[in-house]
């Protein structure tokens, strides 16, 4: 169940020990049964078993658990202002609870697009009701129009992470290179959803062997890789600029990263479960639980991004949670919309695919949930269980199968292609400044 | 996800070889000239989003032919025009009584949508650019009436496959029954994925290859504005691929011409080839009766 949340409880006084887990804190180079204990808002002090000095309010038992740094998804749409019947800030962060989730940065593409600083103020605000911590990305151009850019600094200053059209690539290359000029200036990261959408109109899934089958336009791959190629090269034109890969899908895109990040240039990239465990094929008979953008991608596809998660290329595990109402998806598989909702199901996919399936070490994998997307957009004090950090904890079980019921899900829709899906690792109980806000029935 | 209701037909990939080939003997007892009353009572409903003129008068016929009820619904002029989605389209026309939808979409995937949630069977008459199996099923039935068997049969498929629904059924059925299939286009027509769609394909990109020894000659309808987006030209296509009497002496002697039509003289063939003897183009529309008659007597259950 999730707590009903707020996110600035007296923090003074409390405490929480999670006694006898196994610690997994990558940043900190940890891997060893640990008792961790939260007091006002932080972690106040890391001991092996009963080591720990002090009292606590509350224990948490967590032995046979492995308990890690507050997970941090870098890519959700929570659709608020705006889209509430699809999401609210209060279910999309319940449901990020829910995954293991205590930090979300959600993006702009809402109704009104979140370009100016009151929007992204608006977004942080208690009454919004959000039971993990949000981190708004703003656009990087007044109403994602890839035209104007919006103000950078003043974004930044009410609290945007980054900044990104997202879903709305910024195609003109004169915009492009002034958004890393511009946000360069302020070591801003810009987070681009590569599509060169000029190569995409009227596509609806991956090219190759389904969509011909189904009769449906395929988008290229070249469609990613071209628009990450060129990013890459205006990143690596102007020092502090930071480049930011959204759900990168294709081995040519990673491929352009990999580049970037051999030349010295700030290239990051996030990769999404769906991405990880399903391709193209998958789509079957028209199935809009399986449309997304990017699509589902060939297997060739899906083997090099397995590659770059073991081997350190990607930096994050994003979810690209997309939710929608049914109108929009019990539709013609053409003209239904894009997107599917992942927050409740990252941990059991990675575990299931990566883990087990292609023996990523959980060490790792824990990484690509934590320290990584933290390092992506600085987010101090998270990522880590270091003392002194935010009090964000994520307690897990990765011998735990179990089956998703999509039905059951926090999230205001249920669009996902695992529902009935039999995973392995679950999360066990969430925490946010010290509190816990999630824990399995 | 549901399953379609029994005797509806949304495509012929997924359709076993004894179900086509039951379809087919069942078609050759239809005569149109002679109506039997199978479906008397039943309704037809005929709901077509795109234009059609041999789709639609022979679904029609067939289905009057039998005893049906039809009634026609066209996107224009009806609610559909106001907004209203396929599917609360389909309940309406439920309600009011459809014992089947014949439905003809310009998007892939809608009529298996339909069936999806309908509980009455859906007959595809042609998505997007995915499938048109009543098209695939008359010219198996008119390949048949000429040809002993289409295992081994020769088969040359020229024209602008990625957007042909019918070259998609077509392929799908000859390749279940053996027929070896050479598919010829410019890549913007044919992608080397196609390979991919069935088994015993091959691709050429030279006309003549692909109608050398052939039995029969399939072409397809080439739409001038598909041309635009190309690097090929009009006069490119023409001269390259156009269906002349001088290509089609290089197939079989007895190589039968075939064209799910609409034609389009002095595109994707010349008038001469449209009139020749080979040319079954006409035989085609007259075969889409009496198999249009057996895909509506064996959705209803009456697959006497």
């Amino acid at each position: 169940m999730v707590a009903k949340g707020d996110l600035n409880p007296k923090r003074e006084n409390y405490s929480l020990l999670i006694k006898g887990g196994r610690l997994i804190d990558p940043a900190a180079k940890i891997d060893a049964t640990m008792d961790v204990l939260l007091r006002d808002g932080q972690v106040a002090e890391i001991a092996p078993p009963g080591k720990t000095r002090g009292t606590a309010h509350e224990k948490v038992d967590a032995r046979g658990l492995i308990v890690a740094p507050g997970f941090i998804d870098l890519h959700v749409h929570l659709r608020e202002p705006g889209q509430a019947y699809k999401e609210s800030i209060a279910t999309g962060t319940a449901a990020a609870a829910a995954g293991g989730f205590t930090s979300v940065c959600c993006m702009p593409n809402t109704q009104p697009v979140v370009d100016s600083p009151e929007w992204v103020t608006w977004l942080q605000q208690a009454e919004r009701g959000a039971v993990v911590n949000v981190f708004p990305i703003a656009a990087a151009t007044h109403a994602s129009k890839g035209a104007v850019l919006t103000d950078f600094r003043a974004l930044q200053r009410a609290g945007a992470v980054g900044v990104s059209d997202d879903g709305k690539p910024i195609l003109n290359d004169s915009v492009m290179r002034e958004t890393m000029r511009l946000s360069s200036e302020i070591n801003l990261p810009v987070i681009q959803h590569a599509e060169d959408t000029r190569m995409t109109d009227r596509c609806s899934m991956n090219d190759g062997p389904t969509a011909f089958r189904l009769g449906l336009r395929g988008m290229k791959a070249a469609a990613e890789a071209s628009i990450v190629e060129r990013d890459v090269q205006l990143a690596q034109q102007f020092t502090g600029a930071r480049l930011h890969v959204a759900h990168l899908s294709t081995a040519d895109a990673l491929k352009a990263v990999r580049r970037g990040k051999r030349s010295k240039s700030h290239v990051t990239c996030e990769v999404t479960p769906h991405h990880f465990a399903l391709t193209d094929a998958d789509v079957g008979e028209y199935d809009t639980n399986f449309k997304m953008n990017p699509p589902l991608r060939s297997n060739e596809d899906r083997e090099a991004i397995l590659v770059g998660l073991a081997d350190g290329t990607v930096d994050a595990i994003a979810t690209d949670h997309a939710p929608h109402a049914p109108h929009e998806k019990i539709i013609e598989f053409e003209r239904a919309a894009f997107g599917i909702t992942g927050l409740e199901t990252a941990l059991g996919l990675a575990i299931t695919h990566l883990h087990r399936g292609h023996r990523i070490p959980l060490g790792r994998i824990v990484e690509l949930f934590t320290s990584g997307p933290a390092r992506v957009f600085s987010l101090r004090g998270r990522g880590t269980l270091i003392r002194g950090s935010h009090a964000d904890v994520t307690i897990f079980d990765p011998q735990k199968r179990w089956t998703f019921d999509a039905a059951k899900s926090h999230s205001r829709s249920h669009n996902t292609p695992f529902g009935g899906a039999q995973l392995t690792g679950k999360v066990v109980a969430t925490i946010v400044s010290g509190r816990v806000v999630y824990r399995a029935d | 996800m549901k399953q379609a209701a029994r005797g509806s037909l949304l495509g012929i990939e997924h359709l076993g070889a004894p179900d086509i080939l039951g379809l087919l003997k069942l078609a050759r007892r239809m005569n149109p000239l002679k109506p039997r009353p199978l479906l008397r009572g039943k309704r037809v409903l005929l709901l077509f989003y795109e234009a059609s003129t041999r789709t639609r008068s022979s679904f029609e016929i067939a289905a009057k032919s039998l005893g049906a009820m039809t009634t026609l619904v066209l996107s224009s002029g009806s609610s559909i025009e106001k907004g209203e989605s396929l599917l609360d389209t389909g309940y309406t026309l439920r309600a009011v009584g459809a014992d089947v939808i014949v439905i003809r979409h310009p998007q892939a995937g809608a009529a298996a949508l339909m069936a999806r949630y309908l509980d009455i069977p859906v007959i595809n008459a042609g998505d997007g650019m995915h499938e048109h199996p009543s098209q695939a099923l008359l010219d198996a039935y008119t390949i048949l009436r000429h040809k002993k068997t289409l295992k081994g049969l020769q088969v040359a498929i020229v024209g602008d496959i990625y957007h042909s629904r019918v070259a998609r059924s077509a392929i799908h059925l000859l390749s279940k029954f053996g027929a070896r299939i050479t598919l010829c286009g410019p890549a913007e027509f044919l992608p080397e994925t196609a390979l991919n769609l069935a088994p015993g394909l091959h691709i050429t990109r030279t006309v003549e290859d692909a109608v050398h020894g052939a039995d029969v000659v399939l072409t397809l309808r080439v739409q001038k504005e598909r041309l635009a987006g190309t690097k090929i030209s009009l006069q490119d296509y023409v001269l390259r691929y156009q269906m002349t009497m001088a290509r089609l002496k290089l197939a079989k002697k007895d190589a039968m011409l075939m064209h799910p039509g609409p034609i389009i003289r002095g595109l994707e063939l010349t008038w001469e080839v449209a009139d020749c003897p080979q040319s079954v183009i006409v035989e085609e529309v007259r075969n889409g009766v009496p198999v249009r008659m057996a895909i509506l007597a064996r959705a209803l259950g009456r697959a006497r």
